[in-house]
Order: structure tokens, then sequence, then C-alpha cells
């Protein structure tokens, strides 16, 4: 990893990548774009970023692939062993102080901002973010990656506490989605995972099913399909 | 120089802060100590967290107040918890007051430094004890020093003047109250980094209260502001002149609020 002495310290390292948490009445919500890049080539359209680490925490990830990989595979493993020796399941707070334990004495050279998100007995529903740093803030909804910059005033408008499970679905996809409008390192589809009481759902949304925003267009097959509809435009010349 | 030390842990280098809390206001008042801080976590220029808590109680006695990056703040508060635990363990009856935590802060904080990783933080502690008030502050280099009155960061600069003018050993609580948010709402108009959702603490010799999050009135209605340009071109310099110092912007701020709340002459 490239060391440079010399960065401005006011300027945030931008990442590749929209992920969400947010909580709702009766759990949370986690939601993703699916974008890979080295550079600017798109290496995985179709990546998973929200990763499970027990049956009821998981985490969304953005930065470097790698370094979100290997903190995601050690909180994994230190918490199996946790698991075991406290004989129940663990609580979202655990997931997220060993997640920040990582990002803090790393952070020289871990470059990855962290969502953590789940449902247990005796907190509910939980969101944290643990952004560069290592910081550790509980919040009713974070969002995180490069593709964030777009949601700030979005959120700031839109959220609301106590939404229906439907509502919170809907505010996760519609705000990726414009993430990825925006952000050329956000794209692909939307996964979204939802936790609560009764278990963990996976939602996938393809990017032609997203709706349009601003100055898009509706997708066609081809050309020919438009020009042979019953009312085409007719070709300029 | 990094390929001839260890390629990785870069403990050899001074690191950069991410998340930062700005400004922490501390004064004596009559009966203890009052400090105030925004609930601002910035990232870079972006003011991602607004409900970031940077006054927190230290055992019986003490409070302490941060500015600089949030998880140096989180980690220092994780070694005054084991300090404040190993302290009640001897269960000798004594207890460590707000002098020896600016202490021990100072050593943590100066040992850091040596070594050149820095917890990036400038602290103020306060405090009451056997009826005897304290107050003071260090910083992430270890300079650390003791006054009726400190402040951390754009608070040195905008807070520091008022608090000259105005502090008096026998405030009140209500008087100290004022007189803080007369300097956070000076902090609010010219720190960039500040955010209108501010918690007051007090700490007396009876204990420590941190108020609920709050929001100050801002003022904007003068005739000055109105229509700036109202000398058309030329008029910007009559704005420059005005606020080209930042006590005189102070002054300025200060005297525009005393206006609008008391009528001017």
């Amino acid at each position: 990893m490239d060391r440079d002495a010399t960065s401005d310290v006011n300027a945030p390292h931008s990442m590749g990548t929209t992920i969400i948490g947010v909580t709702y009445n009766g759990g949370v919500i986690l939601g993703a774009d699916s974008r890979t890049s080295t550079g600017l080539y798109v290496a995985n359209r179709a990546s998973d970023k929200i990763t499970q680490l027990t049956d009821n925490v998981y985490i969304c990830r953005s930065g470097s692939a790698a370094d979100s990989q290997i903190v995601s595979d050690y909180v994994r493993y230190f918490l199996h062993q946790h698991t075991i020796q406290l004989g129940q399941p663990a609580t979202v707070k655990v997931a997220a102080n060993l997640v920040r334990l990582l990002a803090y004495n790393n952070k020289n050279s871990l470059q990855t901002g962290i969502i953590v998100g789940g449902w247990d007995k005796y907190e509910g529903g939980k969101i944290y973010g643990i952004p560069l740093g290592g910081t550790i803030v509980e919040q009713p909804f974070a969002i995180g990656g490069s593709g964030s910059s777009y949601l700030y005033g979005f959120f700031d408008q839109a959220w609301k506490d106590g939404m229906t499970r439907e509502e919170a679905e809907q505010l996760v996809v519609k705000a990726v989605s414009l993430a990825i409008a925006r952000d050329g390192a956000s794209g692909g589809v939307v996964r979204t995972v939802t936790i609560n009481s009764e278990g963990v759902t996976r939602n996938f949304y393809p990017g032609d099913t997203l709706p349009l925003w601003h100055d898009e267009v509706e997708a066609h097959g081809s050309l020919l399909d438009i020009l042979n509809a019953s009312n085409p435009e007719p070709m300029s010349t | 120089m990094d390929t001839l030390l260890s390629s990785e842990g870069d403990s050899q280098r001074t690191q950069y802060p991410y998340v930062t809390g700005t400004s922490v206001i501390g004064i004596k008042y009559k009966d203890g100590i009052l400090m105030a801080a925004d609930m601002g976590g910035s990232y870079g220029s972006t003011i991602r967290y607004k409900s970031v808590e940077r006054l927190k109680q230290v055992g019986k006695h003490s409070l302490i107040g941060a500015s600089g990056e949030i998880s140096d703040f989180q980690e220092i508060l994780k070694y005054l918890d084991e300090l404040i635990l190993h302290d009640n363990m001897w269960d000798d009856g004594n207890s460590l007051g707000p002098k020896e935590v600016h202490n021990y802060l100072t050593r943590v904080m100066y040992n850091r430094r040596n070594k050149f990783d820095p917890l990036w933080n400038s602290l103020i502690i306060g405090g009451v004890k056997n009826g005897h008030k304290y107050l003071g502050s260090v910083s992430m280099i270890g300079v650390h020093f003791e006054d009726d009155h400190v402040a951390t960061g754009f608070g040195n600069h905008l807070a520091r003047p008022i608090l000259r003018e105005e502090w008096r050993e026998d405030l009140t609580f209500e008087e100290g109250v004022k007189l803080l948010e007369k300097c956070m709402r000076n902090l609010l108009y010219r720190d960039r980094s500040a955010v209108n959702k501010l918690q007051i603490a007090k700490i007396t010799e009876e204990g420590l209260t941190v108020s609920q999050p709050y929001s100050l009135k801002t003022f904007w209605n003068f005739a000055a502001f109105q229509n700036p340009t109202v000398n058309a071109e030329g008029s910007w310099i009559l704005c420059l002149m005005m606020f080209c110092c930042t006590k005189t912007c102070a002054f300025v701020d200060a005297s525009f609020s005393f206006i609008a709340r008391h009528g001017s002459a």
C-alpha cells in the first residue's frame, strides 16, 4: 500500500461503493450496490458487499475490498468463539466493538469503512457505523462509501423514525439507486438484507428494475424496436 | 525512510485525524465548573455526525471534554475507565480528583507524542474536590495548563477573548451558562465545523449533570446584512474592513447579538 506522508489532513479518502443500514420498527435493513472497481475497470459487477458475521449480525463493507474482507473474516472467527463461550447468540454491540478494535488498532494500515447491523433479543435492531479511524457510532441509520456523499441531503429529508419494513426497504433501494445514478464507483444491482426477530431475508433488485432518475431514459433491446413501435418518433435528418 | 523502517504497522509516523470534534470551552464559576461543546463529528469538510457526545464524566469528581479525533477520545475514555476502576478497587476511601486525572492524561499524551504516535485530541478536564475547583487542558503534544477559563481549537481564538473580558470569579450558574452560550453562538457563526446542537455540563461538589442536547437561536436580521451591496461596487471592501480580524469579528458578532436582544440606542 502506498504511504503518502503529505496527504491533506482535511481530505477524507473516498471509497468506491454505496452502503446503507437503517433501523425500522422491528429490525434493520442493510443495503449496498454491487460494483467492485480496480481503477476505472469494473472488476466485479455483481459483488456481494453485505457479509454475514453470525446468524443475526451482518456487515456492509466499503473501501479496500481486501481490508474489509480480512476484517470480516477475523471478526467472524472471534464471534464464533465468543458465541460458543457465551452459550447464546452474540449481540450486535459486541460484534460492532470487535470490528472497532480491529479498525482502531490498525488504523495506519486499513482503509475500510464498515456498517454493522443486526438484531438481538436485548436491544432489538441496531446499526453501528465504523468509519475510517475506528470511531464507533450507534445511529438510527448509517450511510457509507463514496456514493454516500450524494445521500446526506436525501436522508436529511426522507428519513423518519419508526418506519415499517416495507417503507424502510423502499427507502434503502431508492437511496442506493440515487447514489448509483451519480457515483461512478457505484453500480450494478441493489442488494438488501433484512434482519429481525424472525430471521434474515435477502433481496435482489437487478439494475434494470431500478427507477429512472433525471436525464436517464428507458432501456430498449434495440433502436429497431423504437422505430417499429406503433407511434415511432421520426428519425431526424 | 519508509523502506528502512517497518513495512507494516506504521507506528513510526504521525497519523492524521478522520472524524473530528471542534471546540470545547470550560469556565470556573461560583459553585464549580461549566463546560460546553457541540455534538458535531466532522469528516473532513463534511459534517458527518450530529449526535456525538464530547463531554463525559470521569469518576466522582471530574468532567472531560474532548476535541480532535473521536476514535482516540473513545480510546482515552477506555483508559480512564480502567484508571477509575483500579482507583475504586483500592477501596481506601480516596478517589482521584480532577487534578490527578489531568496529570494522568498529560503523561499519556506526552508519552504518545514522544513515540510520534499521538492521540489526536485536545482535552479539557474540570471538576471540584473537597471544595477546590480545578480546570485544566492538555493538547495532543502534552502541553498542559490550568486556568479559570480554557478552550480548545477555535475556541482559543474566538471564545477566550470574550471570557477575558467578561469572566468573573463569582458567576452564578445562570450567568455562566449565558456566557458560555455567547461564546458558543460566536463559534457557530465563525467556525465552519461548528454544529447547532450543543450540550452544557455542570460539575459541583454535589455531582455532575450534562444537559440534554439543544440548539441556539442565531441572529441574521441586520440592515447591514440585508443589502450589503447597496453602495454597489466597492461595498465588499466595507465588509472586508469590518470583518478582517477575528477579534473584531467576535466583538462585532457579540455586539450584534447584544443589540438584537436588547435593542440599539
